[in-house]
């Protein structure tokens, strides 16, 4: 057993002053503002918060599918300004190409990848590999509407690893599965990681899944101009195994600092009934 | 592998074996034959009751009678044929016997269009115009799609375009045909008109539908070929062309049809040879079988119509890859 943070370099990801916003008829409206965040290599980070809150955003932003209007994303002392191979994509709703096959979908990624470097034969050697270890090495003929959804997100991080990213980038990637999958998954994901020592920047709405599978965890404010609230170290041994940790008080105090972040101090639900009632309000006023 | 553990075949023999799937079978071809039997009863008592200028509408029986009478002709037409190749190739023997030095020329058979040659000329012509309008329509139409500002440019055009009859086209395309010179390559002057015809007509279903497919391809997977940095060409054949597949065979199967029954039509007008310009003549000729010999015509267009489709939908299933797609 080795200890979380033993084994990290320094920063290697870095996001800083990362803000968005977009123009609309009253003005360019502010998204996202002020987030810093330093994720050294080889380090499980999860980004948790309310829906809207621009988790997805900054994602989006590492990758390279929207432009930061303020600040910018450094991967490995490069400026981020483009999609690539080495920020790894998983996306929610797994985003196989439903004409190829489990395999074909893979080998795409490779093919890109390799850029011709790689024999036929290695080629076929890296896809049934990183097929393997998320166990779908049954289904390599398979079309992506013959299998199950929990497969079918196997495949897309099978796709993903098969990059060889230095980030591994997941948005939700368990959010659409049940909560039996969603385990199985979340097991998985723990194993591959500590196998293969990527970097991981994932977005969740699972309190569990945050606190059972990250180093960090970033909590991030409602927006408009929505930023970082709070980060939480989880200084829990791995390998992590979610019987024992459910009744491990250190797991459930963290588990406990997440839920009052997300229900005390960024209290969401509640303003929305609060608002429901002040327009009740509003609407007795104006009829009497 | 052996073959009879195929998982296809002991699938198909699953099925073939059981008495559901024939009892399916059974009643589905119940079904179709008893609406077929309706509508020639229709059919018959209507016609009994319409009495026209060229004597009693025809019934199912006279159709019928001129359907053999139209084979008959046929058959005569062909032996008219054989014997006049025959007798070609005995008149060279002949001279040759004479004089072996006798330079000949063979004289090329001029057919009388039967009902069958005609089949086989509006077939082809529709054919013809049809793949041409789908060589211009898939390419431009995925153009269009993948550009939102060229979809404006175009798109006022379509609609113009669009709703234009083929009979609204014709003169303007005979003028021009017949204003250029064409080399015997391209067939003759009428095959041009009917091809260039139906080109026009039956182009806009196909580009529209290919535009609309191309523009539609999912957020998600445009994504995927962000991250995978896919070249524009590679982006366009492993992305766009396979997603946009299911609305490009709608686009195709609309346009078929309506390329087949613009043909018809531009035969008739024009008195381009074909199935049109068969009806046609029967109109103008008048005889007491000619009612008879356009209810044939009438049925054949429509079980063509309807055969073009059945091909297209074949094709469809060969091609698109979403195989749980419901196409009829």
């Amino acid at each position: 057993m080795q200890k979380t943070n033993s084994g990290m370099q320094k920063t290697h990801l870095e996001l800083t002053q990362v803000g968005i916003s977009f123009p609309t008829e009253k003005g360019p409206f502010v998204a996202l503002q002020n987030v810093n965040l330093h994720i050294k290599k080889g380090e499980f980070v999860s980004l948790i918060g309310h829906s809207g809150c621009g988790k997805s955003t900054v994602l989006n932003i590492v990758a390279g599918l929207h432009q930061a209007t303020t600040g910018g994303v450094i991967l490995n002392h490069k400026e981020v300004t483009e999609p690539g191979p080495e920020r790894a994509v998983v996306f929610q709703n797994h985003s196989l190409l439903p004409w190829l096959t489990v395999y074909q979908n893979v080998e795409l990624a490779v093919k890109q990848q390799s850029d011709g470097k790689k024999t036929k034969a290695e080629i076929r050697d890296w896809v049934e590999h990183n097929l393997e270890l998320v166990h779908m090495s049954h289904a390599l003929d398979k079309r992506p509407n013959e299998i199950s959804g929990g497969m079918k997100q196997r495949v897309g991080i099978a796709r993903a690893l098969a990059m060889q990213p230095e980030v591994l980038l997941m948005d939700e990637p368990f959010g659409a599965l049940d909560a039996l999958t969603r385990a199985h998954l979340q097991d998985s994901l723990m194993e591959i990681q500590a196998q293969l020592n990527t970097t991981v920047m994932m977005i969740t709405h699972d309190v569990d899944e945050a606190v059972l599978l990250s180093d960090r965890i970033v909590m991030m404010t409602n927006g408009p101009a929505a930023t970082i609230g709070e980060i939480l170290t989880i200084d829990l041994l791995r390998p992590r195994h979610r019987l024992q940790l459910a009744d491990d008080p250190t797991y459930n105090h963290y588990r406990h600092q997440v839920l009052s972040f997300l229900y005390e101090k960024q209290r969401k639900v509640e303003d929305l009934g609060s608002k429901r009632a002040e327009k009740q309000h509003h609407k007795t006023q104006a009829s009497a | 592998m052996n073959i009879l553990k195929h998982p296809a075949l002991s699938q198909w023999q699953s099925q073939f074996s059981s008495t559901l799937f024939w009892r399916k079978q059974l009643k589905q071809s119940l079904l179709t034959l008893s609406g077929l039997l309706v509508f020639v009863l229709c059919w018959q008592l209507a016609s009994s009751q319409i009495q026209t200028s060229l004597g009693q509408f025809p019934g199912p029986t006279q159709a019928a009678a001129q359907w053999s009478q139209l084979v008959d002709e046929y058959q005569a037409e062909q032996q008219r044929e054989d014997a006049f190749h025959r007798r070609q190739l005995e008149r060279h023997a002949a001279m040759l016997a004479e004089d072996p030095a006798t330079e000949f020329t063979s004289l090329p058979y001029r057919a009388r269009p039967t009902f069958f040659s005609q089949i086989l000329t509006s077939l082809h012509t529709v054919l013809t115009g049809f793949v041409l309008a789908s060589l211009i329509a898939i390419p431009l139409g995925m153009l269009i799609g993948l550009s939102n500002n060229l979809y404006q440019v175009f798109n006022p055009l379509i609609q113009l375009f669009k709703p234009i009859s083929p009979l609204a086209w014709l003169p303007l395309v005979t003028l021009i045909v017949s204003s250029v010179d064409l080399s015997s390559a391209w067939g003759s002057r009428s095959f041009v008109v009917s091809v260039c015809t139906v080109m026009l007509c039956s182009l806009w279903p196909t580009l529209l539908n290919t535009a609309v497919g191309v523009s539609q391809v999912p957020n998600d997977l445009l994504n995927v070929s962000k991250v995978l940095r896919l070249s524009w060409w590679r982006h366009l054949r492993i992305i766009v062309l396979p997603s946009a597949v299911p609305m490009i065979f709608t686009g195709l199967r609309l346009s078929l049809g309506i390329a087949w029954m613009v043909l018809i039509a531009a035969e008739m007008l024009a008195q381009n040879p074909g199935l049109g310009k068969f009806v046609w003549d029967e109109f103008q000729n008048g005889s007491s079988d000619s009612l008879s010999r356009i209810c044939v015509a009438v049925l054949v267009i429509g079980l063509l119509g309807f055969a073009l489709d059945r091909l297209m939908l074949m094709l469809q299933r060969k091609v698109n890859w979403d195989k749980t797609a419901v196409s009829r």
